[in-house]
């Protein structure tokens, strides 16, 4: 079998699970600055079945793509904690306000930049958004086949891989020609934990833009050591179209938000007269219970 | 006058008849058809689709879209994108909906990066409304609001698209509701002929097995449920029960009293010894309330109580408590129900 190169789509996110009051900006827009980050989940187990495939055949390339905020360098050191090969960061203000389809766009451009793949795994989708769409999308842009939900790697050849989809009513196995791209399901094994040895040897990688605040000691190990430097690709780096990217890019829009009324401690107490029981109905149509 | 852009429905076909979800979305279709005054239209791609347009006629699709052939059946993504983009690249509809199901999440985003347009996932509710863009100065009118719950379900957010349309959707399982409009609906059928629109390339991508397990009772996944107790008095009395869980789009399930009473059966069960569930709203009718029970629901986002007695322990975790009998309060909730949703 030969080597494979292997692109993995993976991206910081807010963590939904633990969201306060101040999350949510008045245009609608999420208040990052106001919430913690992590890895996003899925995009954990795409970058686990990644690795097995490195594991399973010797000489294979795995890369981590990642586009985000400066911030977003995290999820490029972390991949590199886990066994990556390299580490690409997608980072400029004009990106920022993208929705799916700008998203897709300015990933896409990334891939091509990078140009050589045989497989591109993500995350079935982001706890920020629950989309599910930018992986299609981008399998879309490239021309390529498209396996969402895959929970395991069953067989590959020199010509094709073959997968078992989880889909909400059962399984499915497919096969597909390289190049393709997989989306990776939840069910999937959970990803392998930092390796000593990676950390040690990435923990002061950085993008040349968290190197501008000047860390002298930092400057010079990186003059030493060239893979602790985080190519850092802008709008112009990868071509990129202006009317294509972040809020001009992106058709959907959000018009407005409204919370979702949590669990009163207190019980109402109602009759089962007509106007007590029409009450209750519409407060619940009003906050989306039922509707 | 200028003819109203329609609203779309992609259909999925499961064990060969129209998927629930395609129902519900053909019905959704045409309530936002009528508030545009445009015509509805569907495409429906699969095998043996001989006589598919009597299940979806019915709910008032002006026009529908048929492709029959051994080869779009299992469902792949290539070729239904495929053939759904040139239906829609053709039609030029405002409108698309998809069930947010493993095919249309699939499906859907792929479509729109071949249209260039917006998609937005897992919408709840759908409506029609006007939005002013300031930088333009200009209103829009007759848009689509795709408005879904967002950020792990804190917040429901309104979703728009002015410019680049089609406006796309998909749309969660039971929430929308069926509707009958006619059951001997004039529609017109047009057959497409796969080979016509497809090739090899489209066909890249082998299903080797498939497994899908049979729909039956999912009490965990659904949002609303209705549950019984020994209240209830019978098993005719859970009628009533169903009667209201079908109408808002939820499950009918029972307490370990109601299974052992024989009223419901036992794989609907709730409680320790049953399943746990948290739905985002849970009725209890004629339940008491034992920590067996309430073990198994009390993770509910919203919680009625439907009781004759006032001091049933369930009252206590209770959102809403009706003091009243059940057969009084259920069809008084299913009739304010059908008054008030839109």
């Amino acid at each position: 079998m030969r080597p494979l190169k292997i692109i993995v789509l993976a991206k910081q996110v807010p963590d939904t699970r633990h969201v306060g009051p101040d999350a949510m900006k008045p245009d609608g827009t999420v208040n990052r600055g106001k919430l913690s980050t992590v890895f996003n989940p899925d995009d954990l187990h795409a970058l686990e079945l990644a690795l097995n495939i490195k594991d399973r055949i010797p000489g294979t390339k795995v890369t981590i793509l990642t586009m985000g905020p400066q911030k977003a360098a995290d999820i490029i050191r972390e991949g590199y904690y886990r066994g990556v090969d390299d580490g690409i960061m997608i980072s400029d203000r004009r990106f920022g306000g993208a929705d799916t389809l700008a998203t897709s766009y300015t990933i896409v451009q990334g891939i091509k930049k990078i140009a050589d793949y045989d497989l591109i795994v993500g995350g079935r989708q982001a706890i920020d958004g629950d989309t599910a769409q930018v992986g299609p999308q981008c399998a879309d842009k490239l021309n390529i086949p498209q396996v969402t939900y895959v929970e395991e790697i069953l067989d590959f050849n020199d010509t094709q891989i073959i997968a078992r989809r989880r889909l909400s009513k059962g399984v499915e196995t497919v096969s597909s020609p390289f190049p393709c791209l997989m989306t990776v399901h939840g069910s999937s094994p959970e990803c392998r934990s930092r390796i000593a040895k990676n950390v040690m040897r990435y923990k002061y990688a950085r993008t040349k833009t968290e190197m501008r605040k000047g860390d002298p000691v930092l400057e010079k190990l990186h003059k030493k050591r060239p893979h602790l430097v985080i190519p850092e690709w802008s709008v112009e780096d990868i071509d990129a179209d202006i009317n294509k990217i972040g809020l001009a890019g992106s058709p959907t829009k959000v018009k407005s938000v409204s919370s979702i009324v949590l669990t009163a401690n207190e019980s109402k107490v109602l009759t089962d007269s007509d106007s007590d029981i029409e009450g209750m109905i519409k407060e619940l149509i009003k906050h989306h219970t039922i509707g | 006058m200028n003819k109203m852009k329609s609203v779309f429905v992609y259909c999925e076909i499961e064990n060969e008849n129209v998927a629930e979800i395609s129902q519900e979305l053909l019905s959704a279709g045409k309530r936002l058809a009528q508030k545009l005054g445009a015509p509805l239209e569907a495409m429906v791609f699969g095998n043996n689709l001989n006589g598919i347009e009597s299940q979806i006629s019915p709910y008032g699709v002006d026009k529908l879209f048929i492709a029959d052939d051994s080869k779009l059946d299992p469902y792949r993504t290539l070729p239904h994108a495929a053939l759904a983009y040139k239906i829609l690249k053709e039609q030029d509809p405002q409108i698309v909906l998809f069930g947010a199901t493993s095919v249309g999440r699939d499906l859907a985003p792929r479509l729109a990066s071949k249209l260039n347009c917006g998609l937005t996932a897992d919408t709840t509710i759908l409506d029609i409304g006007d939005h002013f863009v300031k930088k333009e100065k200009k209103e829009y009118t007759d848009l689509l609001y795709a408005i879904r719950p967002a950020f792990g379900g804190s917040i429901m957010a309104n979703i728009i698209n002015w410019d680049m349309h089609p406006q796309m959707a998909t749309v969660r399982e039971g929430v929308m509701k069926k509707e009958i409009i006619d059951e001997n609906y004039k529609t017109e059928i047009i057959e497409i002929n796969a080979n016509e629109v497809l090739s090899d390339e489209d066909f890249v991508v082998e299903v080797i097995e498939r497994h899908i397990e049979e729909s039956g009772v999912n009490l965990k996944e659904s949002p609303i449920i209705v549950a019984g107790g020994y209240g209830v008095g019978s098993k005719e009395n859970f009628d009533l029960l169903r009667n209201l869980a079908n109408i808002l789009g939820g499950e009918v399930g029972g307490s370990r009293a109601a299974v052992d009473a024989g009223f419901i059966d036992h794989n609907r069960q709730i409680g320790q010894t049953g399943t746990t569930v948290r739905p985002k709203l849970y009725i209890a009718a004629g339940i008491s309330g034992a920590i067996q029970h309430t073990a198994g629901m009390q993770d509910a986002s919203m919680i009625i109580s439907i009781n004759n007695d006032p001091d049933a322990p369930i009252n206590a975790i209770a959102d809403y408590v009706i003091t009243g009998d059940l057969g009084v309060v259920l069809p008084k909730m299913i009739k304010y129900y059908k008054e008030n949703a839109k």
